[in-house]
């Protein structure tokens, strides 16, 4: 019995120590848009005739609605992972995934969209080429992000035990929230050098 | 005597998860830390020999420039044709050399073995906070390894661009040899390198945060955890940048944008890159390269603290201003990185803001110095080779140290920068420090890792081989820097006023050659002891810390039974009154009732109470 107590307690400190690696991880991850963003600053600082001089696709604020409103329906699910609601929480996340798919979509547009208006990847004016590589780094997590939400979407179809299944939850809901708001930094850092 | 608390009761351990353990599970893909740090450490070594032989491939080129040697020919092929190694690859040698030193051996080969070995050891935890993790930084690590060696396997070579890759020649696939596929596979490599020391770094922040075990209050660890911590978060911070000035590169590269190309015509071509800075590159790059060097230093500045004070005798000297001058390096590793920067037509405003940042840190660097020597001062000392080797890592931290202040000078390094004088100056302070740090910290915890012991007289033999040799090799050079002689330099003859120093490079690739020789008695003492070397006793240097009871057979979970509480600091070393030079941490003051002083209780009362009665009831007389 005690033993079995002193299991939990160790299995209690392990969780959280996870939950933390978590959140050092997203510090190293916005240290990477950090580093682009300075990147950013410096270059287009480096003549007139650099900078992002385009308006940004439109589609980036369907984007942007679509990964807001999927932080919301993360939450839902979350809420019901607590109450122990499998249904309900299925349905969330799933809702969940195809928001980010449909985020995924149109940001992929986007690059549709901004090469029809010349511009371009490859490009002498390397400030155009930063929002490719800044919405595409985004996306490459956004891409982890999903296999993650996936993850927890097939430990509740497994049934695995609820403390665990929370705990999944837990972390996904972090993530995917900071996802969301690496979105709209950039989103916001890009409008403002428009 | 040693009071280990701990009970050792065999069943109990069934109660925690005994997993059945096949071949593949203890020793390949094992999630142990004790087994994941000595794959670190062997990995590390056979990296460090491969680096090693690179160097004395062209240190012998620098020596005797006009010789041909058909032996190389034989194991070098077409790179030495005649016997003579070609400049192309002498530019490899030097940038794998350089890569795999400072991020092979000393990045993952010191904090690798060390955070991993020590961190759930010392601060009393059953294992790191996710082992998966820590298996995988593991493994990536090694695929990145065998990706730097396959690179001598291909036909254009290896990556030439020097180890910090500055654009266009890392950028241009075309430029040199070494510039196509040698550096695609550098790249390659390097990002797989990064992920894992990411993944380790977070793993080792947050099982010191998270995973301490009971009374093990930040100020009770010690010095070693205190500074693999600030080297992780370093890392941490440093890294990433990395990936995004690698990503940009690798587009620059394969797909044609102009992050860092401009105006390039190579091989009577015109690019049709425009517009892209390379500077843009060198900011991004030594915004983790200058922290680079700290994530290098630092865990050696740890392994040191923590064996001179043992091997004293004595409580470190200075042991909150040594964590303090830890964060000060930590702080200050982010505002400097300019200064390997000062010659690029960077504005002398902001020049003289990166000087007086550089110039600053060495005052946390001379509070740690002086503290080493203060705790050296009237120690009873024990000159074991762990000892020897980090008594080295002092005097190559400070001879190297010193002229950094030279180098930090903006004014100064414009006669200085590129030259033999930098390298001089960052092999000691980096270079050599660090593998002396290394070093000690393998003689210090063999017992702990192999549960035997190394021959004291090999390694009595290798410190001083090595000792001598480094400052052989590297003391020479600051008179070539001063002289104005350039680092890479293929031949020293094609230039009439380097030419004098032909026969310096000769006493340098003798000094080199004998002290890589003296590697040998390492290797054999290394490896011969783990089969043959004397068994360990449980706690062999009469350490404080919390390793030294566990027992000497490693089990999953470290301690059999609960996880010892600690009551006291790390660095209780001959305290006054107490019967052994040494308390364990955890010994509980109730057990030294001859040897506490009041301050011990940190503002408890009721302790000081009942300590003033034990005084009063013993005779007992307290100075101070």
């Amino acid at each position: 019995m005690e033993a079995n107590n002193l299991k939990q307690i160790e299995l209690q400190q392990v969780r959280k120590a996870k939950k933390f690696n978590l959140w050092l991880g997203m510090i190293g991850m916005f240290m990477m848009f950090a580093a682009l963003s300075s990147g950013f600053i410096v270059y287009t600082a480096s003549g007139v005739d650099k900078g992002i001089k385009t308006i940004l696709p439109q589609t980036f604020i369907y984007s942007t609605l679509a990964i807001v409103l999927s932080s919301l329906t993360i939450t839902l699910a979350h809420k019901a992972a607590k109450q122990d609601n499998a249904a309900k929480q299925k349905l969330w996340l799933i809702i969940t995934i195809v928001l980010g798919i449909i985020f995924f979509g149109f940001q992929v547009d986007s690059w549709n969209v901004m090469t029809e208006q010349g511009v371009f990847f490859i490009n002498n004016n390397a400030s155009q080429s930063f929002i490719y590589v800044f919405t595409g780094l985004h996306l490459a997590h956004i891409v982890v992000g999903l296999f993650v939400l996936l993850r927890v979407y097939l430990g509740v179809v497994k049934q695995i035990p609820q403390d665990n299944n929370v705990f999944r939850m837990d972390l996904a809901t972090i993530f995917w929230h900071f996802l969301d708001l690496l979105w709209i930094y950039i989103y916001v850092f890009l409008l403002l050098n428009q | 005597m040693s009071s280990t608390v701990i009970s050792h009761d065999a069943s109990h351990h069934d109660a925690h998860g005994h997993h059945h353990e096949t071949f593949l599970s203890k020793y390949v893909f094992s999630m142990d830390h004790k087994m994941i740090a000595k794959q670190f450490l062997i990995t590390g070594i056979i990296m460090a020999v491969f680096a090693m032989l690179l160097s004395l491939l062209f240190r012998i080129q620098l020596a005797w420039p006009d010789t041909d040697f058909p032996i190389l020919e034989v194991f070098l092929g077409k790179w030495a044709e005649g016997g003579r190694i070609k400049p192309e690859f002498f530019l490899s040698l030097v940038t794998i050399h350089g890569t795999m030193m400072v991020f092979f051996v000393l990045t993952a080969g010191l904090s690798g073995t060390f955070s991993n070995l020590l961190i759930p050891y010392q601060i009393g935890a059953r294992d790191m906070a996710s082992p998966m993790m820590n298996m995988l930084s593991y493994w990536f690590f090694f695929v990145a390894c065998v990706i730097m060696i396959a690179s001598f396997f291909i036909e254009s070579g290896p990556a030439s661009a020097g180890w910090t890759i500055y654009p266009p020649l890392s950028a241009v696939p075309t430029a040199i040899s070494g510039s196509g596929l040698g550096m695609t596979l550098w790249l390659i490599s390097m990002t797989l390198f990064i992920a894992s020391q990411v993944m380790g770094g977070v793993n080792y922040i947050s099982t010191i945060l998270n995973m301490r075990t009971k009374g093990m209050d930040l100020w009770k660890m010690p010095l070693t955890i205190w500074a693999f911590f600030l080297t992780a978060i370093v890392g941490l911070l440093s890294f990433p940048v990395l990936v995004s000035a690698v990503v940009l590169l690798i587009f620059d590269r394969s797909a044609g944008t102009s992050f860092y190309l401009s105006d390039l015509v190579i091989q009577g071509q015109i690019l049709p890159n425009e517009g892209g800075s390379p500077i843009l590159f060198q900011h991004l790059f030594w915004f983790l390269g200058h922290p680079e060097v700290y994530i290098v230093v630092m865990p050696a500045l740890g392994l040191t603290s923590e064996v001179i004070a043992t091997n004293s005798r004595k409580p470190i000297f200075g042991y909150h201003a040594m964590v303090y001058s830890l964060v000060g390096i930590t702080v200050l590793s982010f505002i400097v990185w300019g200064h390997h920067m000062f010659v690029t037509g960077m504005n002398p405003f902001l020049g003289g803001v990166f000087m007086i940042t550089t110039l600053i840190i060495a005052v946390p660097s001379a509070v740690k110095s002086f503290n080493y020597i203060a705790t050296l001062w009237r120690g009873n000392i024990r000159f074991t080779p762990a000892m020897m080797f980090a008594i080295g890592m002092v005097s190559f931290f400070i001879s190297g140290g010193v002229t950094g202040l030279f180098l930090g000078n903006a004014a100064l390094d414009i006669n200085l920068h590129d030259t033999y004088f930098v390298v001089a100056h960052f092999h000691l302070v980096m270079g050599s420090a660090s593998i002396f740090g290394m070093l000690c910290g393998v003689y210090h915890w063999y017992p702990k890792m192999f549960g035997r012991m190394m021959n004291d007289k090999l390694g009595y033999f290798h410190f001083w081989l090595t000792f001598i040799g480094a400052y052989l090799v590297f003391f020479p050079m600051h008179f070539m820097g001063v002289d104005g002689v350039p680092r890479r330099y293929y031949a020293f003859t094609a230039f009439p006023f380097m030419e004098k120093w032909v026969s310096v490079n000769i006493l340098v690739t003798w000094a080199a050659i004998v002290a890589g020789l003296g590697q040998i008695a390492f290797l054999i003492n290394f490896f011969g002891s783990i089969f043959y070397g004397k068994k360990a006793t449980q706690n062999p240097w009469g350490s404080n810390t919390l390793e030294w009871t566990t027992p000497v057979e490693h089990i999953h979970g470290n301690w059999p039974g609960e996880i010892p509480t600690v009551y006291r600091w790390p660095y209780d070393y001959s305290k006054p009154g107490h019967d052994a030079d040494f308390i364990l941490q955890t010994t509980p003051f109730s057990e030294t009732m001859s040897s506490n002083f009041i301050h011990d209780f940190e503002g408890n009362e009721e302790a000081v109470r009942i300590q003033e009665q034990w005084n009063k009831e013993n005779n007992r007389v307290v100075e101070g």
